[in-house]
């Protein structure tokens, strides 16, 4: 994403700022930016009746610019489209003011964003982190076993499953050649779909992970299918790229491990995900020896910093970007202050994506979790975490509504929209 | 029943195949007519319950054994000993395995090889995937069901052993400490979490210890295996232990002969056969037979070119006979029987208990997969994706993502919360722990990604990571 024109002020946070979205990815940035209430400023298609005065409708589609005021916003990761439902706050010739629209933000488009509440600090590190131009790490991902096969795509930002096979595999059986078959159409199928998302002439790194043999004999397949083909070369190219790691299911949510793998970290060492992956890892090791530095749960965590024992020197704040995307303002605040008060006391903060899997590991903890520099026991009790359900249980479902999606549509609501016509 | 067949008719009427769409068609209409629904196959209307038991008497009993251990441990040599002396397999399939392996460098595999039939299996001389054999003795009809010792496979053990009536532990007495780090141990606690409480343990390779046939390293093995059993919950009543050599063949089906091996018989240890005899499976009860039918589908395949579609599995509850209706859950789809198969021998039904292969039609393979629940079509079961599950923890577990075995269904979930750690009454201890440690008992709740048919009382395995990290029962 490029900046390309801002005027925020630095005390109060008030002020716009003007984005270029460029590469499919920037939809997810985009995603967590805008917030409801926030005005939005894009180009927009608008369908236009004009009535004439001899009563006959004519419908018109008109390009102008709309600045509405965010209600919803729907994302959809597979096709890196982000829709932004309002009403619009600006009138214009066409648009009267109050009247719903939905924007479409397009890549090479540019749009502006006003916070309604200003730019607070996660807000502006946002910004910082979508506007980063560095390099970015992005590697496909096959996790894979017999007659199961998630084909992804990893990036610094999230993990999008872009496609699963999911074939039936026969048992072994005597006199049957039946599984041999069955598994070579599978990789067919795999290998196809594969060729289909992938860009062959500039190939992204590959890693191929399974329980047992299946990735190595899928590899073996690619093996035998290059030497025939066409683009052999290309093919070719892309085997010297595929790395082979050990995966305990072929269930999606062992990416998260093999990513912590050293097969894999040996070669894509500092990216973000395999840092958060590690972070995460290590806060898992650490509550399983109950070590009292290690804690999770919105109210545990509050208490946690409030102490000041996320503090300098080892204190490390995990928190999912989910929380930030709460529809209600105060949650949001809540999240925002805790990280200022942690960056405050010197405190490692790590906002982790909840489209990772380690994003996904957190966010089945409630989404936040602190590493201490210090140990406080019965951490939970004193915060009184223990106490009546409720409160913790919204938080709970809040966050897990996009935990589980298998495909990784979030945000999604059911119902379609109403759009008022003019 | 009606809004089941109606649904299926709408979904298989959206291909465009003809041919579906007028059976479907004619299906609609003879239930219009009789509501008994009367497919083309017309059922005997026979009484199961009533023919099980007047055939009780003329029934040789029989059992399924899974055969678990660590990998080279020997399973699935001494498998294709125990059907090489049964008289399962012939002579000259062995020398013919023994001649093609001999080509491949791995001669000692010929006897595994009646039971790893896959191409894979061979070159690697690792069982992927349990293998399903029968053979018969004078008193009982046996199903083997081998199962997979790497832990790559593990997920495939839990779906043999979920299936059998006891468990046939194998234990190499040279290797003893590689199998009670690894899979020996996983596999015990395993057979636990599925339900199985008899155990038979064949101590395996005596006639490659130092010296040969050595009862010291026996009785060691003897008393490492115990302790692990009992800690796992084995009474030791239902624990027998057998000295044997699958290559060599002593002490498995025949009794052992020669100088060295005289303590077998002083000590009065069995044969690894008289062993299973003694232990055969439970009777199937009447009350058993009139509950609504379940199948897990344990494999589904095309059994030959009149059967284009067969599926497998051990019915749990119920019966089932030729002509039947019957559903698959979760996709609703609606099947007939066409013929069905026990111990790989037609017969006109099959109960609760059994092992057995039904042959369907008007249904499509795509429909169904492996771990799906066949039922009858009036009580069908309910596909859910909530649980609340009763578990032992053997490994720490936090709120996390798991992989939930249930017999061969095998899915992704993640454990929403954990609801309070119980002791043995079931009485809580601690509400909302933040943390479950080994040896723990609690509550807890855990959603899958996707609906599955899933009834409480259900053995359900929590497994993380590559590792078992908690077992129990499915309670609501």
């Amino acid at each position: 994403m490029r900046l390309i024109k801002q005027n925020i002020e630095k005390k109060t946070g008030a002020g716009t700022a003007t984005l270029l979205p460029e590469e499919p990815e920037d939809m997810w940035h985009a995603y967590n930016l805008i917030r409801p209430n926030d005005l939005l400023r894009a180009s927009a298609v608008r369908k236009v009746i004009n009535e004439s005065s001899s009563g006959s409708r004519s419908n018109e589609r008109v390009h102008t610019t709309l600045t509405i005021r965010v209600t919803k916003l729907d994302f959809d990761p597979q096709a890196a489209q982000l829709h932004v439902s309002g009403r619009v706050a600006e009138e214009n010739k066409i648009v009267k003011l109050g009247s719903f629209h939905t924007l479409d933000l397009e890549l090479q488009r540019n749009f502006q964003l006003e916070k309604s509440e200003g730019w607070d600090s996660v807000a502006l590190d946002m910004l910082k982190e979508a506007i980063n131009q560095d390099a970015k790490a992005q590697l496909w991902a096959v996790i894979m076993k017999e007659g199961l096969a998630n084909i992804c795509l990893v990036t610094d930002h999230q993990t999008t499953l872009r496609q699963k096979i999911e074939t039936t595999l026969p048992r072994k059986r005597a006199g049957s050649t039946d599984h041999d078959k069955q598994l070579q159409k599978f990789f067919q199928t795999t290998f196809d779909s594969l060729l289909r998302q992938i860009d062959i002439a500039n190939p992204l790194p590959l890693l191929l992970a399974s329980p047992a043999f299946t990735a190595s004999q899928f590899q073996q397949y690619i093996k035998d299918q290059a030497a025939p083909s066409a683009n052999a070369k290309q093919l070719n190219a892309l085997l010297a790229k595929t790395t082979i790691a050990p995966a305990a299911t072929g269930h999606l949510h062992s990416l998260a491990e093999v990513l912590a793998s050293p097969a894999v970290t040996s070669k894509l060492s500092d990216t973000k995900f395999a840092r958060e992956t590690q972070l995460v890892d290590r806060f898992f090791e650490l509550m399983r020896k109950e070590d009292a530095r290690a804690w999770y749960g919105p109210r545990e965590c509050e208490y946690a910093v409030a102490q000041g024992a996320v503090g300098k020197g080892g204190g490390v704040l995990l928190i999912s970007n989910g929380l930030f995307r709460s529809q209600q303002i105060e949650a949001r605040k809540r999240w925002v202050k805790l990280v200022d008060d942690v960056k405050e006391g010197g405190g490692e903060v790590r906002v982790l994506s909840s489209m990772h899997e380690s994003g996904r590991r957190l966010d089945s903890l409630g989404g936040v979790a602190v590493i201490l520099t210090y140990p406080i026991e019965d951490l939970d009790e004193v915060a009184g975490g223990g106490d009546e359900d409720g409160d913790d249980e919204v938080e709970f479902d809040q966050v897990n509504g996009d935990v589980l999606r298998p495909n990784g549509v979030e945000g999604r609501v059911e119902h379609e929209e109403e759009i008022d016509l003019l | 029943m009606y809004t089941n067949t109606g649904s299926n008719t709408l979904s298989t009427k959206q291909k465009s195949n003809g041919l579906v769409k007028k059976t479907e068609a004619l299906r609609l209409d003879s239930n219009a007519t009789a509501p008994s629904s009367q497919p083309k196959i017309k059922s005997k209307g026979l009484d199961v319950p009533k023919l099980w038991e007047d055939g009780k008497a003329r029934r040789k009993p029989s059992a399924a054994f899974v055969v678990i251990g660590h990998v080279d441990h020997g399973k699935s040599t001494l498998m294709g000993r125990l059907l090489l002396d049964t008289g399962a397999v012939a002579q000259r399939d062995i020398d013919k395995y023994q001649k093609q392996a001999t080509e491949l460098g791995k001669s000692s595999f010929a006897l595994a090889w009646v039971m790893d039939t896959g191409t894979e299996e061979r070159e690697r001389g690792v069982t992927f995937d349990f293998a399903q054999h029968h053979f018969s003795t004078e008193s009982t009809d046996f199903t083997i069901l081998d199962a997979p010792g790497h832990r790559d496979f593990v997920p495939n053990m839990i779906g043999g052993a979920s299936i059998a009536d006891m468990a046939v532990l194998v234990v190499d007495a040279n290797q003893l400490e590689s199998g009670m780090k690894g899979q020996t141990k996983e596999h015990i606690l395993l057979a636990k979490a599925v339900g199985l409480d008899r155990i038979i343990v064949a101590v395996n390779k005596l006639d490659s210890t130092m010296p040969t046939w050595s009862r010291e390293a026996f009785e060691k093995v003897q008393l490492a295996v115990t302790k692990l059993l009992r800690e796992s919950g084995f009474r030791e009543e239902k624990i027998t232990f057998v000295p044997c050599s699958g290559l060599s063949g002593q002490n498995v089906a025949n009794s052992p002969s020669g100088r060295e091996v005289n303590w077998i018989a002083q000590a009065k240890l069995p044969t690894l056969l008289q062993a299973l005899e003694t232990s055969s499976g439970a009777e199937t009860t009447q009350d058993d037979m009139r509950k609504p039918l379940r199948m897990q589908v344990v494999d589904l395949f095309r059994g030959s070119i009149t059967n284009p579609l067969s599926v497998s599995g051990r019915i749990s509850s119920g019966s089932v006979q030729i002509g039947d209706s019957v559903t698959f859950q979760p996709a609703g789809e609606i099947a007939t029987v066409k013929a069905i198969e026990v111990s790989d021998e037609p017969n006109d039904y099959a109960v609760a208990g059994q092992i057995c292969t039904l042959h369907l039609q008007d249904i499509e393979a795509q429909h169904i997969k492996p771990g799906d629940v066949l039922c009858n079509i009036s009580l069908p079961v309910t596909v859910v994706k909530d649980l609340t599950m009763l578990v032992g923890v053997v490994d720490a577990l936090l709120p996390q993502p798991v992989d939930v075995h249930i017999g061969r269904l095998h899915v992704p979930g993640v454990i929403r919360q954990f609801i309070e750690t119980v002791d043995q009454r079931g009485e809580r201890l601690k509400k909302k722990p933040r943390l479950l440690k080994e040896g723990q008992r609690a509550r807890i709740k855990v959603k899958l990604e996707n609906g599955a048919p899933i009834e409480s009382g259900e053995r359900v395995v929590l497994r993380s990571g590559g590792v078992t990290a908690a077992y129990g029962v499915v309670v609501e």
